[in-house]
């Protein structure tokens, strides 16, 4: 047994994963429409590099990404380029970003150009890198970092974990990923293991998905029987069901007992945390070649008819999605991407997965739910569930005053929105909302203070320049008037003379 | 398929299980033991209290909602203003006129909650700061205590007992003297100052097994709501343990040094309002500190202080004042004692 740590705070919460976790992973159907995003992930926008009315095959790159911190675009599907215009994106407020919309034509036909590579091993480091980054990999747990820059670190690795945690409620589709392609974890592993160099690589699994441990488990058996001695350094690692566990800080904590430096990175404790799924999609691009164009989904809660587990084309509409998963049972309901806790409620339906869409949950309509916010009664309940060991309270007096200072001194920026605070708060305040609001609002007020530092130099710089000038052109005066002086003087000391001589 | 009657809100999008009321209502549960063996061992002038200040408190609440133009249904019915009259009730002697809870309820609801900004905003706790300006407003009906109803020859009944209350009679036979003893906090504080050892003074029948006679079967009964309290997690250990830690620490080295005028500390413990005191008053969130040291610290000084004032100062308990006192360092405390941001430098 692996000695294990705790993380302060956190929250026992109730799971609604038996909903979908039975069934079956099911291929969603290919939609008539697939909308890409250029920015799916952390970082600058890919840039288009098809035009409208090309002609594209099933993981053609479409998009590439010109800087390190950036991650390029593939179709999902064959078909033919429609537009390349802003489309309403998955996001809390219904903003429209970039995307390219493709007309599928439902051949479904990959790039001629892809081909499998029965040995990935022979690959360097280096070009294992590349190819992670030119199948457009990102954080698959909700982060959606680009991989590739993380597998880089500038010291040794001493711990690679990779979360199979999935601590929200309702998703399911990790879990669904390490039942059924546990074999391709564990060579993507082996192939991240050939990068990072770790002394171990651990699997963190929480204790209620037993047949996902069971199944990796027995994977690294057969492996090492098979002869496969690098496995060795795997472990499947089982660790208690408390969110947000899956937070990578928290994780980290939780396995290594370590914590990662305030506005640091995990690599700073020598830890790289990665999702299986992304793990999963390392051994996609790596042995078939194939860039990330697809992922499991969850479709679940109260409202949908058919709960189920899909693997979803990246770009398909969501409305496509409910609609193979039996609609929803009435027209009262809310749409939230991601989990309860940390996900997002969206605006409309026609908006389409991306790449860090990992359930799409339907929930009783919250436009019915209506809460009486009370006053805070300083109960601590927030500080004792925040898993940063933050103290919302505070921070959410000094949210309400805009006090931007006091938001600074109590750490704001390591609120990481688990939700925890809000929904252990008796005064049902809207915690999170709160620092949400004031994070923007904090980076608006950091904006237009620079700005106007910047303008006060400027002017400042000008003045300056301005009074140079002024004193040198008074100078120059000055001395003309001099020399004029000197010269009328010589002149009158000369006609002087003369008039004496 | 577009939905248009999505709100705009941010997750989490599982509601908060928890309410005020139903924290304040659990506190007043825990109370029930407590409450239940006082009027057992002190007759029915406790019971005619509670009621009282909490009619009283919820007609000052809801004049000062319609004053301050404050949603009514919501504050009325929080609990909260119940929740300070029967502290308050508890904190007076069973058998005082019917007019002193209601005015320690004007004090407590208009003055120390209201006027302060209502539920949340208050500096001082309410029950507390209007236990305190009665005692030094009424110092009379505020020191007569009940002796316990097996000392006495003859106990009131509950219709004596609301006559009392509301036309501050007694029956022809009874003496006010008669039904009253002094407390052992205070008889203790009179007796030491007329230079009698503890070992004398304790023969006094004021002394029960442990304590006060009577009292100390009170305050286990309010222990044992408020280790419910704990259990439940409505509130935390720091402020009661650490409150008891500084009563029974100080009292000890006390002990130690002259044990001829101090009593022992589980006197002090389960004498006066300690342990009320330590489990309802001093863990009130609003006017509490709020991170784990700062907590203890609060309820260390608030120990100290009871102590303190007991001992030397000039009132027999002084569980008030030092909830009060302990309430102003609040600010200071919180600040100074946040804990460590997670992946912060120590």
């Amino acid at each position: 047994m692996k000695k294990l740590w705790r993380f302060k705070g956190g929250l026992k919460l109730p799971g609604f994963k038996s909903l979908s976790n039975s069934r079956v992973v099911q291929q969603a159907p290919i939609p008539a429409r697939i909308i890409l995003p250029l920015r799916q992930h952390i970082g600058e926008a890919a840039e288009p590099v098809v035009a409208v009315g090309d002609k594209v095959y099933k993981g053609q790159m479409i998009a590439t990404a010109n800087t390190f911190i950036s991650a390029p675009v593939h179709a999902s599907s064959s078909g033919t380029v429609l537009d390349i215009n802003q489309y309403a994106i998955p996001h809390q407020s219904g903003v429209t970003e970039m995307c390219i919309v493709i007309e599928t034509d439902g051949a479904d036909e990959w790039d001629p150009k892809i081909q499998a590579n029965p040995n990935p091993e022979l690959l360097s480091a280096d070009e294992i890198r590349v190819r992670i980054r030119e199948a457009g990999i990102v954080g698959l747990g909700g982060a959606v970092f680009p991989s590739a820059a993380k597998l880089k670190p500038t010291r040794t690795i001493d711990t690679l974990i990779i979360n199979g945690i999935e601590c929200e409620p309702y998703i399911t589709c990790d879990d669904a990923l390490m039942r059924s392609q546990p074999e391709e974890i564990i060579h993507g592993i082996l192939m991240l293991r050939k990068l990072l160099q770790p002394l171990e690589c651990i699997i963190a699994i929480e204790d209620n998905k037993p047949e996902a441990i069971a199944a990796l488990q027995e994977t690294l058996v057969k492996l090492k029987t098979a002869g496969v001695g690098s496995v060795n350094t795997i472990r499947v690692v089982s660790v208690p069901t408390v969110f947000p566990t899956g937070g990578e800080k928290q994780l980290i904590k939780v396995l290594t007992g370590k914590e990662v430096p305030q506005h640091g990175l995990p690599y700073e404790v020598g830890t790289v945390c990665l999702n299986v799924g992304t793990t999963a999609a390392v051994y996609n691009a790596l042995y078939a070649g194939k860039p990330l164009v697809s992922r499991l989904m969850t479709v679940t809660g109260p409202q949908i008819k058919q709960p189920a587990i899909f693997e979803v084309l990246i770009g398909t509409p969501v409305e496509n999605i409910l609609a193979a998963a039996g609609g929803t049972v009435s027209d009262n309901y809310t749409l939230i991407m991601g989990g309860p806790m940390m996900g997002m409620s969206l605006r409309n339906a026609t908006v389409p997965v991306v790449k860090a869409s990992n359930c799409i949950l339907v929930e009783k309509s919250l436009a019915q739910s209506k809460t009486t916010t009370m006053p805070c009664i300083r109960c601590g309940a927030c500080a004792n569930a925040c898993p940063m060991n933050l103290l919302p309270q505070q921070l959410y007096w000094h949210a309400r005053s805009k006090a931007f200072d006091k938001l600074v001194h109590y750490n704001l920026a390591d609120c990481i929105e688990c939700g925890c605070c809000s929904i252990v708060c008796p005064s049902k305040i809207p915690l999170v909302h709160y620092f949400r609001f004031a994070k923007t609002e904090k980076y608006e007020h950091e904006v237009k203070a620079k700005f106007a530092d910047q303008s006060r130099i400027r002017t400042q710089v000008r003045e300056t320049r301005l009074e140079k000038i002024k004193l040198e052109q008074e100078a120059r005066k000055a001395r003309r008037k001099a020399e004029r002086l000197k010269k009328s003087a010589a002149n009158t000391n000369v006609s002087k003379q003369a008039s004496a001589g | 398929m577009d939905n248009t009657n999505i709100p705009v809100s941010s997750s989490p999008f599982i509601p908060s299980s928890v309410s005020v009321a139903q924290i304040m209502r659990t506190v007043i549960y825990a109370l029930i033991p407590g409450i239940v063996i006082y009027i057992g061992l002190f007759g029915w002038g406790v019971m005619i209290n509670i009621v009282i200040a909490s009619v009283s408190a919820l007609v000052f609440e809801w004049l000062m909602l319609l004053l301050r133009n404050r949603p009514v249904r919501v504050f009325l019915f929080d609990g909260s203003a119940v929740l300070t009259a029967i502290l308050l009730a508890l904190a007076i002697p069973p058998a005082v006129p019917w007019w002193i809870p209601v005015v320690g309820c004007f004090f407590a609801i208009v003055v120390a909650k209201h006027l302060y900004g209502g539920l949340g905003y208050n500096t001082f706790n309410p029950a507390m700061a209007a236990y305190a300006i009665l005692l030094i407003s009424f110092p009379r009906e505020l020191s007569l205590w009940n002796a316990p109803l097996d000392q006495v020859k003859q106990s009131l009944g509950f219709i004596q007992s609301l006559q009392f209350s509301l036309f501050h009679t007694l029956p022809a036979t009874l003496q006010y003297d008669s039904i009253t003893s002094a407390t052992l906090l205070d008889h203790v504080r009179t007796e030491v100052g007329l230079g009698k050892t503890i070992d004398v003074i304790s023969r006094s029948p004021i002394f029960g097994y442990v304590s006060g006679a009577g009292y100390e079967w009170v305050n286990a009964g309010f222990l044992i709501g408020g280790l419910w309290l704990i259990y439940r997690k409505i509130i935390s250990w720091h402020i009661p343990v650490a409150m008891l830690v500084g009563i029974a620490l100080i009292s000890s080295i006390s002990l130690m040094f002259n044990p001829g005028i101090f009593t022992n500390p589980l006197v002090q413990l389960f004498g006066g309002a300690s342990i009320l005191g330590a489990f309802f008053i001093a863990t009130d969130p609003i006017t509490a500190s709020t991170t784990p040291l700062g907590r203890i610290i609060y309820g260390l000084g608030i120990g100290l202080i009871t102590f303190s004032i007991r001992s030397w100062g000039g009132y027999p308990d002084g569980v008030a004042f030092a909830v009060l006192l302990m309430g102003l360092t609040v600010p200071l405390l919180d600040h100074y004692t946040a804990p460590k941001v997670y992946g912060a430098r120590a």
